[in-house]
């Protein structure tokens, strides 16, 4: 019965023992795996990107049209998640292509010896300048302090002046979310040394701390906190998916931190001139211009249509961004700091 | 299974060696791609505040549960029914959804505090120890009720009737019927609540107000997520283990058999006493039944504005889901009932440890092991359900065993030796004792089982591929994509979901044994 519906998972899996073939026809028909003669490109990435209401669909749909292959995404969970995947697989990853780490991954994702330089020097529409041999960036975005306007009629300016302030703020945990090592990068660009002062005099602001960005959102949403760390981009998301103008991001006279998301070709791929067209393809308005509706991030070359409104309401003047080395050293004594500060 | 044969029982021996090795080998496989075991000194603290928000947690939960319990035993009204099978739905909330539904209550812009702000007094936070507990005891004090009532109905009404006819008072029918019976039970739901709440993850962190609320299960993440140091995660879930290990062993010591024979089954409620008691039950089921719907009425009018445009994968992944949970709670029950029939004849701290410990694993851990562990055979992703009902056969027995074992003792006490005698064996035994004795507890065990594989979530997510979403899955990623109002109706529909599975398995058991 499956093999009529199934043919080539069938004989695909006819090689496996009985055990195996049972699970897989009573379980796994859904998980059509690739057509045999077409070369697959498989790209790990995480959960968002994948849904349907992500880049996915529309990212596959285009570079499928163009490459005479299977293009697949494997989810695996978040930015974070990700990183750790690609260390558990190692060299046997069937993986060809990762999309989705983030410039505070990019040090531990380069020390893994895993990826590949992609030789490309692209034009990118960055507010700072960015290169590396490895990673390719494909979005990116401000973080900040997003607040309702009818609650709160003025931001804070400065993080100092947030401190000063009763406002409740929600933030992530640096120990489980991008976001919130984002956070903890960005009083670390913007205070050096005096980080430490600033997380003391920011503690009885927080409410409380999330696992992940949804938590946090979804709390603010229900009117828990005054403020809560997203993107400037995040008021856009309610302009145009809710007509609801009412959110808005705060600019820091400090500047905003900034998270570049990029993909880098694994030196293990089978496909590898595939991957190489896939991050050419990457930066072609195909790909870009499914991105700020769908990821909610600024494309990482902005399409011919331009960027959709919303998208320069809130832009800070000053960008931050340390260098993923620099993130990468600085990040255990900024936790231990923030630790301390935050557990009083 | 010959009855003469006093030793082990040796399918239960197989399926608890295959237990503790379904706990081991995952464990095992990340300490060994890990550097080497360590432990830093944050993780203590962690180990810490895990071990006392459990133990606080448990305590409230087990201890606020007992006069709920007695009142629903003892007093007989209208809802009686309704209140005990919802009594099953808290527990099933997805801990993200049950944070959202208890800040509804109890959050800063909640019901509570806009009372309070009302008649001119403070706010009062739920963020902090408080909290944390809050939720736990949300969570669990209805399973430790419908746990602790179980005990009071296998209380035979023979026992009860020798006590009215001694004149017996309710101080009297306490020591002696009453404490003997939590006596055996309490233990054993205690340890259940407090190996569930050690490893509670999203609760903690987000009640918990900052780094102080720092558990064992955040800082493994840490460690494999952002230092990709397995010796670190595999030394801090094999330390989680061994404080779940120890809490079974202490509840097997603990635990006493109540010994009150067989009866005959005659329905015969608890004598209820009137007065000032009457007004103590009627309290207790009153703020019980509030606490409970308040909380779940929040995650209801979440829910129903975005039930319209709800995403086409929602159908596909609830279907996978449904399939995924029955099938678990199928095999958990049965392997629940081998331990729990092998652990009444013969007691076995094996066994005892054996069906606790998967309470204690790390759902990171368990799903990075078994990943390591597949992925020489196979593609992980092709494995994805196959592996998730299996972990979740694993990580439901526990509830299961818990549930059942009070039982089988009873009923082995009770039937034993009349069935060994009539040489009651294998399939007639079944057929003809066990299953018509225990259908309310299997009933009420298959429906936790059942319900609960539907919300897991932890280990699909490293299996997953693009077309195998789970439900819970697609709740995550709906919240992950600014999509709160869809992502609470899709939770709205896996709970309905999880109630209505856990509803059909234990009216079910209920319907069986009536």
């Amino acid at each position: 019965m499956y093999g009529f519906l199934h043919p080539r998972p069938i004989r695909r899996i006819m090689e496996k023992d009985m055990l195996k073939q049972l699970l897989a026809a009573g379980l796994l028909t859904i998980a059509t795996p690739a057509l045999a003669q077409t070369p697959v490109l498989t790209v790990l990435t995480y959960d968002s990107f994948v849904s349907e209401w992500g880049p996915g669909p529309a990212v596959e749909k285009a570079f499928e049209a163009t490459c005479a292959c299977d293009l697949q995404f494997v989810p695996a969970g978040d930015g974070a998640a990700l990183l750790a995947r690609i260390q558990l697989e190692g060299s046997a990853s069937d993986a060809d292509v990762v999309l989705g780490l983030d410039t505070s991954l990019i040090a531990a994702a380069t020390a893994t010896q895993l990826f590949a330089p992609h030789g490309k020097n692209p034009k990118l529409d960055l507010p700072v300048d960015f290169a590396d041999p490895i990673f390719l960036p494909f979005d990116w975005g401000w973080f900040a302090f997003v607040y309702d306007k009818t609650r709160l009629a003025e931001a804070p300016k400065t993080f100092a002046a947030l401190a000063a302030s009763n406002l409740r703020i929600i933030i992530q945990d640096p120990r489980s979310s991008t976001p919130g090592l984002g956070l903890l990068l960005w009083v670390k660009a913007a205070y050096g040394d005096r980080a430490s002062e600033i997380w003391t005099a920011l503690a009885d602001n927080i409410v409380t701390v999330t696992p992940g960005w949804s938590e946090a959102y979804g709390l603010f949403l229900e009117g828990e906190a005054d403020m809560v760390l997203s993107y400037t981009t995040s008021p856009a998301y309610h302009l145009i998916a809710e007509s609801d103008d009412t959110k808005a991001a705060a600019l820091f006279d400090e500047g905003n931190y900034m998270q570049i998301e990029v993909a880098g070709k694994l030196a293990g791929s089978d496909q590898p001139e595939l991957a190489d067209k896939f991050l050419d393809f990457m930066l072609t308005d195909a790909f870009q211009s499914a991105i700020p509706q769908t990821n909610w991030m600024y494309p990482a070359v902005t399409p011919a249509a331009g960027l959709p409104q919303g998208f320069d309401a809130f832009r800070p003047k000053k960008s931050l961004l340390l260098s993923p080395g620099a993130a990468q050293s600085v990040r255990d004594a900024a936790l231990a700091e923030w630790q301390a500060a935050l557990a009083r | 299974m010959a009855s003469r044969a006093r030793p082990l029982n040796p399918a239960a021996r197989a399926l608890a060696v295959l237990l503790l090795a379904l706990v081991l080998a995952p464990l095992a496989a990340v300490a060994w791609r890990g550097a080497d075991l360590s432990l830093v000194r944050a993780d203590w603290s962690a180990v810490r505040f895990s071990v006392t928000q459990a133990v606080l947690s448990a305590a409230f939960s087990t201890l606020l549960a007992i006069p709920v319990a007695r009142a629903l035993a003892r007093r007989r009204f209208p809802g009686r029914a309704g209140l005990i099978t919802l009594m099953g739905a808290p527990f099933l909330l997805p801990a993200v959804v049950a944070v959202l539904g208890l800040l509804a209550v109890f959050g800063r812009s909640g019901l509570l505090n806009s009372a309070l702000t009302a008649v001119g007094l403070p706010p009062i936070s739920i963020y902090g120890m408080q909290g944390v507990v809050l939720a736990h005891v949300f969570l669990n004090l209805p399973l430790a009720t419908r746990m602790i009532l179980q005990g009071w109905l296998s209380i035979p009404a023979e026992r009860v009737r020798l006590a009215q006819s001694l004149g017996f008072g309710p101080s009297d029918t306490f020591r002696h019927l009453e404490a003997a019976m939590l006596r055996d039970v309490l233990p054993g739901v205690a340890t259940v609540i407090l190996v569930i709440c050690l490893t509670s993850f999203a609760v903690v962190i987000t009640l918990g107000g900052g780094p102080r609320a720092t558990t064992i299960e955040l800082a493994i993440y840490q460690a494999v997520r952002f230092e990709f140091d397995l010796g670190r995660a595999a030394s801090l879930a094999g330390l989680q283990l061994l404080i779940g290990g120890l809490a079974a062993l202490a509840a097997w010591r603990l635990g006493r058999p109540a010994g009150f024979g067989a009866g005959l089954d005659r329905d015969l409620p608890f004598a209820a006493p009137p007065g000032w008691r009457q007004w103590g039950d009627a309290g207790a089921l009153a703020a019980v039944t509030l606490f409970m719907i308040l909380p779940l009425a929040a995650v209801a009018l979440r829910g129903l504005p975005g039930l319209s445009d709800l995403p086409h994968s929602v159908l596909p992944a609830a279907g996978r889901s449904i399939l995924v949970a029955v099938l678990s709670a199928l095999l958990a029950t049965t392997a629940a009932l081998v331990l729990a029939l092998a652990s009444a004849r013969r007691p076995s701290p094996g066994i005892e440890v054996a069906a606790t410990l998967p309470l204690a694993t790390s759902g990171l851990v368990l799903g990075t092991g078994l990943f390591l562990l597949v992925q020489p055979f196979a593609p992980p992703m092709r494995l994805a359900l196959p592996v998730t009902i299996l972990v979740n056969v694993v990580l439901s027995l526990p509830y299961l065993y818990r549930i059942l074992l009070p039982e089988t003792r009873a009923l082995q006490a009770g039937y034993g030796r009349l069935a060994d005698s009539l040489s009651l064996v294998g399939w007639s035994r079944l057929r003809w004792l066990i299953l018509p004795r225990l259908a309310r507890p299997l009933g009420f065990g298959a429906g936790i089982a059942a319900a609960l594989s539907m919300g897991d979530l932890g280990v699909i997510a490293l299996f997953a591929g693009e077309r195998q979403a789970t439900l819970p899955l697609v709740v995550s990623q709906l919240a992950g994509a600014y999509r709160m109002e869809a992502a609470a109706s899709a939770a709205l529909i896996l709970v309905a979901l999880s109630f209505a599975l856990f509803w059909v398995f234990d009216a079910g058991g209920r319907h069986a044994a009536a």
